[in-house]
């Protein structure tokens, strides 16, 4: 049977594309069971989006967790080896309480994970495909590169003590007024105070962006860390209909991840719809030895995408309680036939949006 | 001039004021000063459209993408942590976040001290960072009304001039944070309407530093 697309909604359609995509770059389906031991959570708190766990016992006495989290569980059950590269992709639901309405809410995620003894050709295959499946999603869409050794690097030997959040902070809203100030703050020299502005303000195009940073520095630690950024992203080259930034904003989630990381936006979603990078430190504090990269795509965000039909059913079929039920059938299948969706009821319904009525022997428009 | 760009503005003199600020920078739509019951103004000439709204949910609406840019108080961005570019201290509406109380209050460390405010995050992290014993109370407005009739020890909330606190017999003891308006930016709009964002920052900056 033959599946007609324009039935699947947007996130269905998603899922279909990138399912075919990761599997030609050798991803494997890892599917998971919906329930984790809390314990695994627990010793990782540091590494989870949202704290906040869903729990309970089990038949046997054991704590269990509903998913918070998907890479956690993959990391857990991926092997080390030299020259090993695990590749897997996810489709799952986790739980996690909502920063805005403070409930618990499932959301549907879909991604990949890279881990092993990766190689840069293994950053790069990752960012292209982060950004192809933001091409799937939709034309015209943008993926953030940020690398958190530039921010290290641009920090490192600078006393920020406890203002040290509030400057990521700042960094992470783009708010180069709020850096300046806390510089002044913390007696950081004008140079490097200038060059964490312009790290703020930064965005755009790779070469255009990183060109203007080096100008700004010559810290050879620094230097080193945009060196090595710039060289992952000229390995990365260019995907079709999708735009790739250089934005150093992407620092809120520095626990989890090290190295790249990136984000991306499809037009008509307020957020972004794809969240990813480099986590070898999640691996190191699970006793790995391997390192890994990954990403998410939101699915349940491209909702928004989703076009609002006018209608719920083509025609509305009015039938009364005599009508005899094989001319009922008979004209339902005759409509179905045309390409029609039928909805038959024996009484005009008050809520159904329909384009047409017709009562079995009239025809009205 | 490419996207039309979606601007939430603060009811209220402040917002007529950042609106002239708008308007200098290239993004002007003089209906929107006019004396009328419409909710949004359009210029497609400059390609901006203006909506006036309660200032405390021009965050909201920025950062659920109904707005591309707006203009929040740094005590809202302080209180909800909306997820927004700030882009720019617009230097106007100039006041501060104040702990006051009856004057002469003193603070004895033997009592929880209790707290009447409308920023409650605000003042849970503020007195977290003092490790602080604080009975929160979240009142909605007559803030000043709270010390006097006995219902919180101390206020935190915001001071302009303190004429209000000083005729009530209060006073302003500690300042919390300097609070100013803001350019905010939606995180998404940010990457498909930069050429146009870009241009609206710069139009505003050049206003800000030639001001100081």
């Amino acid at each position: 049977m033959s599946i007609d697309s324009t039935l699947l909604k947007s996130e269905e359609k998603v899922i279909l594309k990138l399912r075919g995509l990761y599997r030609k770059y050798g991803y494997t389906h890892f599917k998971m069971s919906k329930f984790e031991e809390y314990d695994l959570y627990a010793t990782n708190k540091e590494f989870l989006v949202s704290d906040s766990v869903i729990t309970f016992t089990d038949t046997s006495g054991k704590l269990m967790a509903l998913k918070p989290d998907v890479t956690l569980s993959i990391v857990k059950n991926s092997a080390d080896g030299a020259g090993l590269v695990n590749r897997f992709y996810y489709n799952e639901n986790v739980y996690r309480i909502s920063d805005k309405t403070h409930h618990y809410k499932e959301i549907m995620q879909t991604g990949l994970e890279c881990i092993g003894d990766l190689t840069p050709y293994h950053f790069c295959e990752v960012v292209r495909l982060a950004a192809m499946s933001l091409g799937a999603i939709s034309e015209g869409s943008v993926l953030n590169v940020s690398h958190l050794g530039v921010i290290s690097a641009a920090l490192d030997g600078q006393e920020f003590g406890v203002g040290r959040g509030e400057l990521l902070s700042c960094i992470e809203n783009k708010n180069t007024g709020g850096v300046r100030a806390l510089c002044q703050q913390y007696d950081i020299g004008p140079a490097r105070t200038a060059f964490l502005e312009a790290l703020t303000a930064a965005y755009g195009e790779p070469k255009e962006v990183l060109a203007t940073l080096r100008a700004k520095t010559k810290e050879k630690k620094i230097l080193a860390a945009l060196e090595e950024f710039e060289s992952i992203l000229a390995l990365c080259g260019r995907v079709e209909g999708v735009r790739l930034s250089v934005d150093f904003s992407l620092v809120s989630d520095m626990n989890y991840y090290n190295g790249l990381t990136f984000r991306g936006y499809v037009q008509g979603v307020p957020t972004s719809v794809l969240r990813g990078g480099q986590y070898d430190k999640l691996m190191e504090k699970m006793g790995k030895t391997s390192r890994a990269i990954g990403f998410a795509v939101y699915l349940d965000l491209l909702d928004r995408l989703e076009k609002k039909s006018d209608y719920d059913v083509d025609v509305l079929l009015l039938v009364s309680e005599s009508t005899p039920t094989d001319a009922i059938l008979k004209e339902t299948e005759a409509l179905i036939a045309k390409g029609k969706t039928v909805s038959v009821q024996t009484k005009m319904p008050e809520k159904l949006r329909y384009k047409q009525a017709i009562t079995l022997g009239k025809e009205s428009l | 001039m490419g996207q039309m760009l979606q601007i939430a503005l603060p009811k209220g003199r402040l917002g007529e004021k950042v609106f002239k600020m708008f308007a200098a920078a290239g993004f002007d739509c003089p209906e929107a000063l006019e004396d009328t019951r419409k909710l949004i103004f359009e210029n497609p000439e400059a390609g901006v459209c203006f909506f006036w709204v309660k200032p405390s949910d021009v965050a909201i609406y920025v950062e659920r993408g109904a707005a591309d840019v707006g203009v929040v108080g740094k005590d809202i961005l302080m209180e909800y942590k909306p997820e927004l570019f700030e882009l720019l201290d617009l230097e106007v509406g100039k006041c501060r976040l104040a702990v006051a109380g009856k004057k002469g209050f003193y603070d004895s460390t033997e009592h929880t001290l209790r707290v009447a405010t409308k920023f409650p995050s605000v003042t849970m992290e503020y007195y977290a960072k003092k490790c602080r014993d604080i009975d929160i109370i979240k009142l909605n407005g007559s803030i000043e009304l709270a010390p006097i009739l006995g219902l919180s020890d101390v206020i935190l909330d915001i001071v302009e001039t303190g004429k209000t606190l000083l005729e009530n017999d209060l006073e302003p003891f500690e300042t919390v944070a300097e609070v100013s308006a803001r350019l905010v930016a939606n995180r998404s709009a940010f990457q498909f309407k930069n050429e146009e964002i870009q241009k609206l920052l710069e139009g505003l900056k050049a206003q800000v530093e030639a001001k100081r």
